[in-house]
């Protein structure tokens, strides 16, 4: 399975490297740099690269390239599912995955690195286990290290690993007992320069935090369970009774998790929460003008926040001075990207921007319009309607509080003008 | 306090520093030493010199030192093996430490030392460990047998690990089955011999542990069951409902490891099933969450659905819109959802796609317009009725006057008017307005076909070629040839005005340019057009085969391989993994379980194999001599592999597919064989005491070499005269002289071959011409193209005094190792006697490898034959005396031809007839009937075009007689 393992930084220098089998030196990663040559974009190359006696698969995240090493037939998905949760793990433990911060925990990185995978197989890669098994960095804990001599890496075996359910750790307690769920869906949308929608769908997760004693055994239903088009579950959840009954029944995991995650396709109608209106018009050679309004429609009586529209604008473009009535713009000269950060829309008055663009009269490519990007979140929405209809909990005698929160956010979200 | 202090160095002697750090007294700075020198090592510095110092510390309670020194040891123990003798005391003690965390992390290092002496140490703590009380330690126990294996293959199977690891296969607990299946995975991989030996009991336990397991193990498992063929229909099904749960898991790698054992198993199921259908319908909607996955995710997804697409393409077609492009996708997944949107479109959805591809075209990245492009093209081809909304939006995106976009039109312009020809000629004048942009060689070529092909209606089409030829000798040869032809063309629909272009370009062409093919083309027009401009009009000016709808489909055989790779690298290469995978044992290939009641369709590795052996290089002659020598000829063959139906000469068990065919079939074969000269297929019920007293089968006018002509009344005699050989069915050719007495030293050898109960069987007649008795007959063949071996040992009358003659047939195997031969029916045949070792070469004829389930249904004939390219096609002549098409399909029904259709059109038969050959190779073939006796056309169409000699030779020899 997985040989090796790499992580590269955005300069081309590999600063980490593990190896679960024989070692295989890092000048391997010079095939990756040379594919990578061949591509404009440094992140678009692909995940999977071919060389003569390897394979080495790819994930990119916060900047750096995570690098599995393959000798043999395996499946792709596989390592590439591997080297995300090995990134997960690291962002759970450290709080985020930057090279920096990488370094900074080396040693914790290298007993995570070990205690993951075994020969390439994957050995442990829940959290809750890890976390019993090498204890995440604190800055008291490590004061305590310093002072008592004592290390961050558990001398017994974790109770939950081989249990029925190894996502739990055993003998929680709370004093107060809660349960959380954020219901979170993005749409994902291509809306065309006519405003119509081409596509639109809507990508879901439930996402739980939970504080409660024992081992409580959980029963969620909806309002209305008919409307997804697929789901996907974490393994607490028990597959027959959604089946069946369309209920979601678990003994959850402590802490943060992803209960579930769904999607509701183009087969059904998603509500766009936002309309663009432009006028943009690019003259080769010349200058240009552009004009965008934004507006909201069908959001349930929410408003539409933290509204914020990227402008791609040409590689020819030396020049670009746009002014909004609401909100402000920037406009970065390198990566040639204007965003618009507008915040709330006021339904009374429509945001909008307009001014004009310098183009490079030497240039001779071609001025498409540009694709805008839509960032915006809706909160107390889910734009799918889904509801929450109640939580049980059974196998427990307190009764926890128990919370549901909606939001509705941009995914990829387009407009072509 | 971070890690990163770790890192920083100390100008004095690093090495020297940390030496005296790790033997200090303190714990805490010896810990502390052993960080650091981890640090060193991991940033890529050489700290091997503290070898002996940090094994000192290994001895300790602390499990975060007890692990760094292990992680050391890991990296060092190669080279330093004699030092790391001293670390296997502590692993051996480790290994019965009461800590079952201790236990596991020792055995866990062990395997990853690869050092042979300390391997030897290995065994017996991981004996224990693999029977240890505690799952967590069976369960590490389990891969660290795969590590053994890795490094001392001979020594872990000896020691009876795999064995061991088997039985773990029925732990009580998932996580140590997943584990096990891993472990086993691996060996797999590399052992010789498949080490899981897969069977309903044991894949019920794995689908049982599969509801347990974590997300790892499941990919293990499924991937396991997919390589499962079950039984029958039930067990697939049930084996589907098992997995299909798995769809709903959030890790994709699960979600396509279940996807492929859904899609393997459904070919075992009626298609039509209402399971099936909504099992189809299940596997759509986890296809399309993948792609809101990670962009690597994606891509992957992408690629495995572009095969799931072409396998099934209804599983997809409603979900078309999920695979338009976003403007942020990395060019590696927007590329491969154009590819997909392409295979997707059809006359219901088109004018979306089409909408769609017009915005691509405008994009700024130029392999993404370039390709989008090229896909307006190939709507126009697939769907017939886009054909004009295509032709508009590429003249629109031509007036956009950007450069690649306008020659990447050009060239898919082209294909659309070898596709519709004469019917979107309007156009050629806005493509002309752009001739002077032009400048790759694609784009050329094909503007300049187009003016060619259309010289009548371009009025200065004289003019523009011209203006081309100007710069002929810095033009790509592509263009070169492409502009030699239009101007030919030119000059044959107006010749008035050409002669002295079409001088120029000829002289161009034959005389200044040094590349032969121009050089070829320039003579061969020369002569034509020297010779007899009408035939050069005819030649020149010929109408052009069609092409294809889609240019980029995977061949179907490739396809089903693929599809049961799915989620694997193969998949996203999309080449089979034999052909890319180094150091793996060439195992049996992958192919999706033939359809129950297997009528169609068939497996296609045969074919595969066909393949293979079509691409090895051809051994010369003097190694195949090398090689028959080098047989052991001393010990009689034994069977080959697998078990063998029926030995020639004793009475033949017949397959019970003969009875039915006989109950069923007998009067209206026996009606079709009165008046007919030769019966074309009779059945003869043999009734005699007989060893098997089972109806037999004999078809055709085979027994020729016995020289009894069969009529209609000689059924009687032919039963008696056949009786005591053997029964045939089919043609089989007259005996020939394959060993002549003088080169036999006094052995003759007759033989012919025939195709008798579903085996190849080759009849010989071996005569002693010799002065003395002749014993210890044995046989054996060369490496063929069809992977002919004896089944059985040579059954001769033994000892064969002088001058007698003993008949005698051997059943062949295909099982034997296919080597390609020139030409393909050669088979070099090694035949020993007490006197020596005769070796001779014979020719098979084609149609004794014509199996029974050459039937090919008539939607799936009709799809085969569009999909083969023209190329393909070959047309012959065949004389014979029949011109009756029934009385033609039924003797060709005899010998494993089998009649799809028949058609009239304008007057002629036309029979439709289609044969497998036993190495998969199908053949399809359209015979022209000729009201007047002789000259029937016979067009073949086949993927492997080498074998239509024989197949020709084949038709004529059954259809002669």
């Amino acid at each position: 399975m997985i040989h090796s393992f790499f992580i590269l930084n955005s300069s081309g220098d590999v600063f980490m490297e593990k190896h679960w089998k024989s070692v295989i030196h890092r000048s391997i990663c010079d095939y990756f740099f040379e594919a990578q040559k061949k591509h404009r974009n440094l992140e678009e190359i692909p995940p999977v690269i071919h060389t003569p006696h390897h394979y080495l698969i790819s994930v990119h995240r916060s900047n750096l390239f995570f690098i599995g090493v393959v000798t043999k037939e395996c499946p792709p998905l596989y390592v590439i599912e591997i080297l995300h949760r090995i990134v997960d793990i690291f962002e759970d433990y450290f709080g985020d995955s930057k090279e920096t911060t990488i370094k900074e925990h080396f040693v914790v990185v290298y007993q995570l690195l070990d205690e993951i995978l075994d020969n390439g197989y994957p050995l442990a890669t829940e959290s809750n286990i890890l976390k019993e098994l090498i204890r995440p960095p604190t800055f008291l804990r490590n004061l305590q290290n310093t002072v008592t001599g004592s290390s961050n890496v558990a001398s017994t075996l974790p109770t939950g690993q081989l249990s029925n359910v190894p996502w739990r750790r055993l003998g929680v307690k709370y004093t107060n007992n809660e349960a959380y769920f954020d219901v979170i869906e993005e749409v994902d949308a291509i809306i065309d320069k006519s405003g119509g929608v081409v596509s639109a769908e809507i990508q879901g997760y439930i996402d739980s935090v939970m504080k409660l004693s024992g081992v409580p055994d959980l029963q969620l239903s909806f309002m209305n369970a008919r409307i997804f088009d697929d789901v996907s579950f974490h393994p607490c959840v028990r597959f027959k009774r959604w089946e069946s009954d369309r209920l979601l029944s678990f003994i959850p995991p402590d802490g943060h998790f992803r209960l579930m995650s769904y999607h509701i396709g183009t087969s059904s109608l998603v509500p766009i929460p936002i309309f663009i209106r432009h006028n943009i018009h690019f003259k080769q050679g010349t200058s240009g003008k552009v004009d965008i309004t934004v507006g909201q429609k069908q959001t349930m009586g929410r408003p539409v926040e933290d509204v914020k529209i990227d402008i791609p604008l040409p590689k020819s473009c030396i020049n670009c001075s746009l002014t909004p009535n609401q909100g402000k713009f920037s406009y970065d000269s390198v990566t040639r990207i204007g965003v618009w950060d507008v915040g709330r829309i006021d339904p009374q008055k429509l945001p909008n921007i307009r001014g004009t663009v310098q183009f490079s009269s030497t240039s001779n490519s071609p001025e498409a319009n540009p694709v805008l990007g839509v960032h915006f979140k809706v909160e107390q929405v889910a734009m799918s309607g889904l509801r929450v209809n109640r939580l049980d909990v059974i196998g427990e005698k307190y009764k926890p509080f128990k919370g549901v929160k909606y939001q509705t956010k941009a995914g990829l979200f387009q407009v072509r003008t | 306090m971070s890690d990163a202090k770790y890192f920083t160095t100390t100008k004095k002697g690093e090495i020297f520093e940390l030496k005296s750090e790790l033997n200090s007294d303190k714990k805490e700075k010896r810990r502390e030493a052993v960080k650091k020198v981890i640090a060193s090592m991991t940033v890529g510095k050489d700290v091997s010199a503290l070898f002996p110092d940090v094994i000192n510390c290994m001895q300790t309670d602390n499990l975060e030192l007890k692990k760094l020194v292990y992680l050391y040891l890991i990296n060092y123990a190669k080279t330093q093996p004699e030092l790391a003798i001293l670390a296997v005391n502590t692993f051996v003690k480790d290994c019965d430490d009461p800590n079952p965390l201790i236990r596991a992390l020792a055995v866990r290092t062990m395997g990853m030392i690869r050092v042979d002496k300390i391997t030897e140490y290995l065994c017996d703590p991981l004996r224990k460990c693999l029977k240890d009380e505690d799952p967590y330690v069976r369960k590490t126990a389990a891969v660290c047998v795969a590590k053994l294996y890795d490094i001392n293959p001979t020594l872990a199977e000896d020691q009876g690990f795999l064995d061991a690891l088997k039985d773990l296969l029925s732990d009580s607990n998932p996580m140590v089955v997943a584990n096990a299946v891993a472990a086993l995975s691996e060996i797999n991989e590399s052992a010789a011999t498949p080490v899981i030996d897969m069977n309903t009991a044991m894949v019920n336990k794995l689908l049982t542990a599969l509801n347990e397991c974590t997300e790892w193990g499941q990919v293990f498992i499924l991937d396991c069951v997919a390589n499962y063929t079950p039984t029958d229909e039930r067990e697939a099904q049930g084996i589907c409902e098992r997995v299909s749960p798995r769809l709903a898991h959030a890790n994709a790698a699960v979600v396509l490891s279940a996807v492929k054992v859904l899609m393997k198993l459904m070919e075992m199921l009626p298609n039509d099933s209402e399971f099936v259908v909504s099992l189809s319908k299940k596997l759509a909607p986890p296809l399309v969450t993948l792609l809101s996955a990670e962009p690597e995710l994606q891509y992957v997804a992408l690629r495995n659905i572009n095969l799931i697409v072409q396998k099934k393409p209804e599983i997809l077609h409603h979900e078309m819109k999920v695979f338009f492009v976003k403007y942020n996708d990395p060019i590696y997944v927007k590329l491969e959802k154009l590819d997909i949107m392409i295979r997707l479109a059809s006359p219901a959805n088109i004018a979306q796609v089409l909408a769609e591809l017009k915005e691509y075209a405008t994009e700024v990245d130029i392999d993404f317009v370039r390709k989008a492009v090229r896909a307006i093209g190939r709507c126009a081809i697939k769907v017939e009725q886009s054909a004009e909304r295509c032709v508009s939006t590429l003249l629109d995106l031509i007036q956009t006057k950007v450069n690649y976009v306008v020659q990447e039109a050009i060239v898919v312009i082209k294909d659309i008017f070898r596709k519709y020809p004469n019917k979107y000629e309007s156009i050629i004048s806005t493509l002309c307005e752009n001739l002077d942009t032009l400048d790759e060689p694609d784009a050329k070529a094909s503007m300049i076909w187009i003016i060619g092909e259309y010289a009548e209606r371009i009025e200065n089409a004289n003019e523009l070629l011209e203006s081309f030829l100007e710069g002929f000798a810095d033009e790509n040869t592509q263009v070169q040839l492409q502009l030699l032809t239009a101007i030919v063309k030119l000059f044959l629909k107006r010749p008035t005005d050409t002669q002295e272009l079409v001088q120029k370009v000829l002289t161009l062409a034959t005389q200044e340019s040094d590349n032969p093919d121009l050089r070829d083309r320039g003579y061969i027009y020369w002569r034509l057009l020297s010779t007899d401009p009408v035939i050069a009009k005819q030649v020149v000016l010929a109408d052009k085969p069609l092409i294809s709808e889609e240019t980029d489909v995977i061949e179907p055989t490739l396809l089903d391989e693929l599809c049961c790779h799915i989620g694997t690298l193969a998949s996203v290469y999309h080449k089979p993994p034999t052909a890319f995978i180094e150091g793996r044992a060439p195992l049996a290939r992958k192919s999706m379980p033939a359809r129950m009641p297997s009528m169609n369709g068939g497996s296609p590795t045969g074919m595969e194999n066909g393949m293979r052996g079509a691409g090895q290089v051809i051994p010369n002659q003097d190694s195949l001599i090398g090689d028959l020598l080098s047989l052991d000829l001393s010990s009689p063959s034994g069977p080959p592999s697998g078990f063998t139906m029926g030995v020639g000469g004793v009475g033949a068990p017949m397959p019970t597919a003969g009875q039915d065919l006989l109950g069923a079939d007998l009067d209206s074969l026996l009606g079709l064989s009165d008046g007919s000269t030769s019966s074309s297929m009779s059945n003869v019920y043999n009734t005699g005491t007989g060893s098997t007293g089972l109806a037999e089968l004999t078809g055709g006018y085979g027994a020729s070499h016995q020289g009894s002509t069969v009529d209609a009344g000689g059924l009687l005699g032919d039963i008696f005269g056949t009786l005591g050989l053997s029964t045939m069915t089919g043609y089989a050719a007259p005996k020939q002289v394959w060993l002549n007495p003088a080169q036999g030293k006094g052995l003759e050898v007759q033989g012919t071959f025939s195709r008798k109960n579903r085996q190849v069987v080759m009849e010989l007649t071996l005569a002693n011409r010799a002065l003395q008795p002749m014993t210890d007959f044995d046989i054996r063949l060369n490496k063929n193209s069809f992977g002919l071996t004896p089944a059985s040992p040579l059954n001769v009358r033994s000892p064969l005094p002088p001058n007698q003659t003993a008949e005698t047939s051997l059943t062949l195997n295909i099982t034997g190792e296919i080597v390609k031969q020139n030409p393909l029916t050669n088979l070099q045949v090694a035949l020993k006697n007490n006197i020596g070792v005769h070796y001779f070469a014979c020719l098979v004829p084609m149609h004794v490898f014509f199996v029974e389930e050459g039937l090919m249904e008539k939607g799936v004939f009709l799809a085969t034959w569009k999909d083969i390219p023209s190329e393909n096609e070959k047309q012959f002549e065949i004389h014979t005396g029949l011109t009756d098409p029934d009385a033609i399909s039924s003797k060709l029904q005899g010998n494993n031809i089998f009649t799809v259709t028949k058609l009239t059109t304008d007057g002629r038969q036309l029979v439709y007839l289609s044969l497998k050959m036993t190495i998969g190779i199908w053949i399809l073939c359209e015979l022209k009937l000729n009201a007047i006796a002789s000259g029937h056309t016979l067009a073949l169409k086949s993927r492997v075009p080498d074998v239509y000699m024989g197949v020709l030779e084949a038709f004529q020899g059954i259809l002669l007689t």
